[in-house]
């Protein structure tokens, strides 16, 4: 069945096709659209489960890990500003090593206050135990939350997942998707096997207690570590059998025309479609480029990395995020894996673009790969670039002259 | 051979060895608690003391417990509940696993960073228990002043001459707002009134509260051997009214007679010390008086 689906509704029909029994929901933009869907659904009885609105996102996730403590299959959404309220509790809840999904639906972070795209969000989410998978498309989308609760559930894994899409770019975006049958996923995703996450009556269990000393501290920060690590491999087998059941395959890192080419663009999220279609035209003009896309952000896909980039003269690291006093993330972890790998790209530069929706065009795009192509050609480094135009700075200039103006005039008519 | 009341539980439940301090009327409480509401429980703690109730790999409950974080405890409370009824609904556990999930929470989230949580999951006319063990202060930390910090008392970030500036908070009264199923004070020294509204919230259902005046011998400043004559008096001088709140009604469950002055509780703790000594500070002794006479006048003129 396919359907017209935005990136929020796909959202929703990875939960509904999920078979999730509960839903710790709070409203944000861009992400609302997913939890009103799945209440509608609820309330009209075209779906099973229970759905409960919290008064913040932290008291959302607490929920949310409860729940799954509790031994059922739960499923949240936020965005930005709700992933930072929460995320006292999003580390916590990964300790817990409770199995649960949760969307993130990307935005800028404040300040200045946004309602548009970006990757901060979700990067402060990069060292929690959350496991993290960047979708490009709405069918992707849908199909990553189905496989991130066999990922999450995993006895080798047990851990929360993140599946994190653009707010706007895809979340208000209709895309045609393929949604499965019923049938088809619930032979891909059986119901949720608990083990030993419970709380009964006749089995009592003290779950996310205090430790003392850094021994016990450091034993199960470092179960926790191993556990997100062991994702790559449950990862590979899940997508192979996600594939068998849709026919749609989906590996740790999207590789688009890197087999022969020379440089590669390296970008997370929809973003990267666009640097699809700068890679074709530049394979026209003659330039050996093409596109690495990791779709898994952790565990971080470090093998796949390294043979994807074995023997490229350059990559371009387009980062939609930006780490104060140093740069881009994506960038910083990339190259801390490549180091010392023999074969490795000569030139690993960096780019920082798509802050709060600023889009990224191709001939920007062009121009980031023949920067690229010019400093491997004489052997040159490369400081890291903030992508803008003369053009834009010129409108800021001119807006804060207008406003300095507005304010001159409304003064003297005091 | 000591002898129980017969309406005292005869067995205690909760297992001995915890971290809590000597003295600790937080710890008296929930013992006392515990024992009438039983191992068929799942307690929803908040970052406080009794975190450290529960230490891998040991726990002093015979039922089951989670740890949250300090803002969140009913939220907790609220993912648990939930669950549970998606497995009875669904037929995947049968009744007699099901819990009576608990919040355990001192004053400094009760009245403070927890107070949004709380509210909400009343709100939402969640069916639990909530306890708050009241300790005037923010101990685990070291006794920093809290919102349930009475007036004048002297506290690790209000050592001045007069004490902590502000005034307890009502926090019966904020619930009480919410209509709630039920609500009451208590106190672990008066095991007798404890016992009867815990007995009586464990039979209803809906967000059932409970507060607990928790002496604390390291943060009030006292010998441990006192927290039992402390609690008493609490009591006796009306500082520390017992009362319940149900279907709308306040119902006062002890009306102390004549009371003594408040100075007679006061005087045993070293958080008081500067009211007495080098001279007596009249004044703020005076207005601590007079609050409490206003409020049993108050309760008179309601009750006639």
């Amino acid at each position: 069945m396919h359907k017209l689906l935005t990136g929020n509704r796909a959202a929703a029909w990875g939960a509904r096709l999920s078979g999730v029994e509960y839903i710790p929901a709070f409203p944000i933009t861009p992400q609302t659209e997913i939890i009103e869907t799945l209440a509608a659904w609820i309330e009209a009885g075209e779906m099973q489960g229970r759905f409960v609105q919290l008064e913040s996102e932290h008291s959302m996730v607490t929920a949310a890990g409860a729940g799954a403590a509790t031994g059922v299959r739960v499923f949240t959404a936020t965005s930005s500003q709700g992933l930072l309220y929460a995320m006292e509790m999003i580390y916590s809840v990964a300790g817990w090593r409770v199995p649960f999904v949760l969307v993130n639906v990307s935005r800028g972070l404040s300040a200045p206050i946004t309602l548009e795209p970006d990757h901060n969000d979700v990067m402060a989410a990069r060292d929690t135990g959350f496991l993290q998978l960047h979708c490009s498309t709405c069918q992707e989308v849908l199909d990553s939350v189905i496989m991130a609760y066999r990922l999450s559930e995993d006895m080798r894994i047990r851990l929360p997942v993140i599946v994190n899409l653009d707010g706007f770019y895809l979340s208000f975006t209709r895309e045609p998707v393929a949604v499965p049958e019923p049938e088809q996923i619930r032979r891909f995703l059986p119901e949720f096997d608990p083990g030993e996450i419970y709380f009964r009556a006749s089995m009592p269990e003290s779950q996310a207690v205090a430790v003392l000393g850094g021994s016990t501290y450091s034993y199960f920060r470092y179960e926790t570590h191993l556990a997100a690590t062991n994702g790559i491999a449950v990862y590979d087998e899940i997508s192979r059998e996600f594939a068998r059941e849709t026919g749609r395959a989906y590996h740790v890192v999207e590789e688009y025309r890197c087999a022969d080419a020379e440089y590669l663009f390296v970008m997370l999220g929809s973003f990267a479609t666009k640097a699809i279609e700068a890679v074709d035209r530049l394979r026209d003009a003659g330039k050996a480029a093409g596109l690495l896309r990791p779709r898994l952000f952790r565990p971080f896909p470090v093998e796949a990395l390294r043979r994807a980039c074995a023997g490229k003269k350059g990559l371009a690291v387009i980062d939609q995020n930006l780490s104060m006093g140093r740069g881009g993330i994506l960038h910083t972890e990339l190259t801390s894996v490549l180091y010392g790998e023999p074969d490795m790209p000569p030139v690993a530069a960096s780019f920082i673009g798509g802050l709060g929706g600023r889009d990224i065009s191709l001939e920007e795009m062009f121009e980031i790969m023949d920067v690229v192509i010019q400093a491997a050609e004489q052997g040159r480094r490369l400081e890291p670039r903030l992508l803008y135009t003369e053009r834009e700075l010129r409108q800021i200039k001119s807006l804060q002259a207008v406003a300095r103006a507005e304010r001159h005039t409304l003064g003297e008519g005091k | 051979m000591t002898r129980r009341h017969p309406e005292l539980p005869s067995t205690h439940l909760m297992g001995t060895g915890t971290p809590m301090c000597a003295g600790c009327g937080g710890l008296e409480a929930i013992h006392e608690i515990y024992d009438i509401l039983g191992s068929n429980t799942v307690f929803v703690n908040a970052a406080g003391c009794m975190t450290l109730l529960s230490v891998y790999p040991f726990t002093p409950f015979r039922g089951s417990w989670l740890y949250t974080a300090m803002a969140c405890a009913p939220a907790g409370a609220q993912g648990i509940r939930d669950a549970l009824d998606v497995l009875l609904e669904k037929e995947r556990i049968q009744p007699d696993e099901d819990l009576q999930v608990v919040v355990l929470t001192g004053d400094g989230s009760a009245y403070g960073m927890g107070l949004s949580a709380t509210s909400c999951a009343i709100g939402r006319n969640l069916d639990f228990i909530y306890v708050c063990y009241d300790n005037e202060g923010y101990g685990n930390t070291g006794q920093q002043y809290s919102q349930a910090t009475p007036h004048a008392a002297r506290t690790a970030t209000s050592r001045g001459v007069s004490g902590f500036q502000g005034y307890k908070k009502d926090l019966f009264s904020i619930w009480a707002a919410h209509r709630p199923a039920y609500i009451a004070t208590v106190t672990g020294a008066d095991p007798l009134d404890l016992a009867r509204k815990i007995k009586k919230a464990k039979g209803l259902r809906g967000p059932r509260l409970i507060i607990a005046l928790s002496p604390c011998p390291t943060g009030w400043n006292y010998d441990p051997s006192l927290t039992v004559e402390i609690g008493r008096l609490a009591v006796k001088t009306g500082i520390w009214p017992l009362k319940e709140y149900m279907d709308g009604k306040v119902v006062h469950t002890r009306m102390p007679g004549r009371r003594p002055a408040v100075e007679e509780y006061l005087r045993l703790q070293g958080r008081f010390d500067h009211l007495f000594r080098p001279e007596r500070n009249e004044k703020i002794l005076a207005e601590i008086q007079a609050g409490i006479d206003a409020y049993w006048e108050e309760v008179q003129d309601r009750s006639t």
